[in-house]
């Protein structure tokens, strides 16, 4: 089972990639789960979100305390002292941060010993006219856990589809692949 | 069977499971009134009903006490109506919960299991599905959304049937299972249509050729043997879930035989019995402790009213020990559930060790280790037979 | 009488609808209305709010009380925006113009 946490700030769609995340593992024949953390949503306020993955029917129902990998779609929650990113996180798993800084800053900020991964999420959603860095994020996730990337553009077009003009959707498949691309490693 | 099956394959919140069954049924009427964590479940449904999907009259009221009474008064005319809620809201509500199913009102109605204020918490626990315990309605609890999903489907076959008429519920975790987007797998729309079929009200108040009084006052020369009515009909609840549980696994392919799920149970020797979400932790720690030989099972209870004692006591009738886990407090006594249990082995020859835990109260996670050290302290003889609390900082 | 709880109706159902001729509840009453005709201008609140239809209209136009059923509540007189009903204790005297005309209504005669 592949357990994963996303951290982000409220609004900037954790929650979304989250769902879509298991909306294509499900595609692609995998038991899933996608939870955020319970309780009142704040715009702005460190949020959390999970999601499990795995080949057969998932029965527990209780946090993720031991993530294999973490991803930070805001890097200024490196620096939070109320919220650790790498709590709980395998010393043997995988750290991805959105972030303009090198995968040895970010092992240095965070001290943790397993692989890092950074991409420039931001810069491609602003390039790309997606507005926000969770897509990129998650196409970068993709590549980091060897995910493939059809089944998740295909979830991205159904659930934007139906409310995005076609131009919107096309930005969003683009940061999506981009993401993918651009993945940056420094592996530990 | 493949390409049927997995078309209808979708990721689900619970709330989503629900509103879908509610979308499928197609009730008359439906009033609620919106509560954490249980408002999606409606935001979804008045969605299916502005866009069309369903022609259900939703009646938007001011609090639940107003919903409740709205849908009694919807049932009696003939409706087959509907609600959700939770905590505070079916605290409000209950008033007339008890009146609903004096005056045999067939609701089915979704709860999405949070902890009752104070101090006030948005989290899930099932001290509100409790209040219901005495009130005259069939309750069901579901271990993840597809079971909430099946349940709605089955209850409202429960509700309707001519020897129940009275409400029921079907209790899904808050948040744990409403929040939580998980693997369902939905039923064809016309399956569920035709499974449901059509309500045929048996005095429907708007039936003006054939006029009734309904809810009259009864003095004392008659309200002992109306109550006495509500008994013989809980107690026709059993028959009927295993005649539906038939039929929904004809049509879906999902057993549901019975009135619990065992789990390992046959042979096990250490037992825990557990209603909700926390099953499907308890099944992983079963799991765990049988790889390591340890003779554990579970008992995970779906049918809390009318209580299942004789079924209970069979299955736990030799056991070397039992936990019974609580996720509501008794104020005053053991937990609920236990209560129930012990009360079923009473007459058992060979009554096992029981133990009381409570756990998850207002939302407290409760992991598969855990689970697994309840399994371990209940075969030591000495265990003391004080309540037991789970992860609370003593 | 019942023999067996399984003979009453579910959930107590009356199979009819509400017939209050079958109770009189004229006999509660400790104070009775009076109707001073030349007062009312037949706005009939008095008729919509009696709880058991005891007052009696005629074409119309308000024409007294069923005595019979009349409980006494007080209700037509509260309502009353002209002060045309007033309750008075039960011994007084009704006025005969009223008792003829409630009688003329129980015996079905409809002329005035």
């Amino acid at each position: 089972m592949l357990e994963i946490r996303w951290h982000a700030r409220g609004g900037q769609g954790a929650k979304t990639v989250s769902q879509l995340l298991a909306l294509a593992a499900l595609a692609r024949g995998n038991y899933v789960q996608a939870f955020p953390e319970y309780g009142p949503e704040r715009s702005g306020a460190p949020v959390k979100a999970f999601n499990r993955i795995d080949d057969k029917k998932i029965r527990v129902h209780y946090n993720i305390y031991e993530p294999d990998v973490v991803v930070v779609v805001d890097d200024s929650l490196l620096n939070s002292e109320t919220v650790k990113v790498t709590e709980g996180l395998k010393p043997e798993g995988i750290l991805l941060v959105n972030t303009k800084i090198s995968p040895a800053e970010v092992r240095r900020k965070t001290n943790f010993k397993g692989k890092i991964f950074t991409i420039d999420a931001e810069k491609i959603a602003e390039s790309s006219g997606v507005g926000y860095a969770n897509i990129p994020t998650l196409g970068a996730l993709a590549r980091a856990v060897d995910f493939p990337l059809e089944p998740l553009a295909e979830e991205l077009k159904k659930m934007l589809g139906k409310k995005a003009p076609p131009e919107k959707v096309q930005a969003n498949l683009a940061a999506l692949q981009e993401g993918y691309e651009r993945l940056s490693a420094n592996g530990g | 069977m493949a390409t049927r099956a997995s078309e209808q394959l979708r990721v689900l919140t619970g709330h989503q499971a629900v509103a879908e069954a509610m979308r499928q049924i197609e009730p008359d009427v439906v009033a609620a009134y919106p509560i954490t964590p249980q408002s999606e479940i409606m935001h979804y449904f008045a969605e299916f009903v502005a866009n069309g999907k369903v022609r259900t009259e939703l009646i938007t009221v001011e609090s639940e006490h107003s919903a409740m009474s709205a849908c009694v008064g919807a049932s009696v005319a003939g409706a087959r109506t509907m609600t959700a809620t939770a905590s505070q809201g079916l605290a409000l509500m209950i008033e007339i919960v008890y009146i609903a199913s004096a005056m045999r009102c067939p609701i089915v109605m979704a709860i999405a299991n949070r902890a009752l204020s104070g101090p006030i918490n948005i989290h899930c626990d099932h001290s509100d599905a409790m209040l219901g315990r005495d009130a005259g309605v069939a309750q069901l609890f579901a271990e993840d959304a597809q079971e909430a999903y099946d349940f709605m489907i089955m209850a409202q076959r429960i509700a309707e049937h001519p020897s129940v008429l009275l409400p029921v519920w079907v209790n899904l975790d808050g948040f744990t299972l409403t929040h939580t987007a998980d693997v369902v797998e939905l039923l064809e729309d016309e399956l569920v249509k035709e499974f449901v079929g059509e309500y045929k009200p048996r005095y429907p108040l708007l039936d003006v050729d054939h006029p009734t009084t309904q809810g009259p006052f009864a003095l004392p020369e008659y309200y002992f043997e109306l109550k006495r009515q509500q008994v013989d009909a809980m107690e026709s609840v059993p028959q009927v879930l295993l005649e539906v549980q038939a039929e929904f696994a004809r049509l879906s392919g999902r057993e549901y035989q019975g009135f619990f799920e065992p789990y390992y149970l046959d042979d096990a020797e250490y037992v825990i019995v557990v209603m909700g979400s926390t099953a499907g932790t308890t099944k992983e720690a079963v799991d765990t402790l049988r790889a390591r030989g340890e003779k554990v099972g579970l008992l995970k209870l779906w049918l809390f009213r009318p209580f299942p004692r004789e079924e209970i006591a069979a299955a736990l009738e030799g056991k070397r020990a039992v936990a019974v886990l609580d996720r509501a407090l008794s104020l005053g006594n053991y937990g609920p559930l236990y209560l129930e249990v012990s009360s079923a082995l009473y007459e058992a020859q060979r009554r096992p060790r029981l133990y009381n835990y409570t756990y998850g109260l207002g939302g407290r996670d409760t992991t598969a280790k855990q689970l697994e050290a309840v399994f371990m302290q209940i075969q030591e003889k000495t265990f003391g037979k004080e309540m037991h609390y789970i992860d609370l900082r003593e | 009488m019942f023999k067996s709880y399984k003979d009453l109706p579910l959930g107590g159902v009356i199979e009819a609808a509400p017939d209050r001729t079958k109770k009189k509840t004229g006999d509660w009453r400790e104070e009775k209305p009076l109707w001073d005709e030349a007062k009312c201008v037949n706005c009939l609140l008095c008729w919509v709010r009696c709880p058991e239809a005891a007052i009696l209209v005629e074409e119309g136009q308000m024409a007294g009380f069923d005595y019979d059923y009349c409980k006494g509540c007080g209700i037509c007189a509260h309502t009353c925006p002209t002060e045309a009903i007033k309750m008075v204790p039960e011994e007084e005297e009704v006025p005969e113009q009223a008792r003829v005309r409630a009688k003329a209504r129980r015996d079905g005669n409809k002329s005035k």
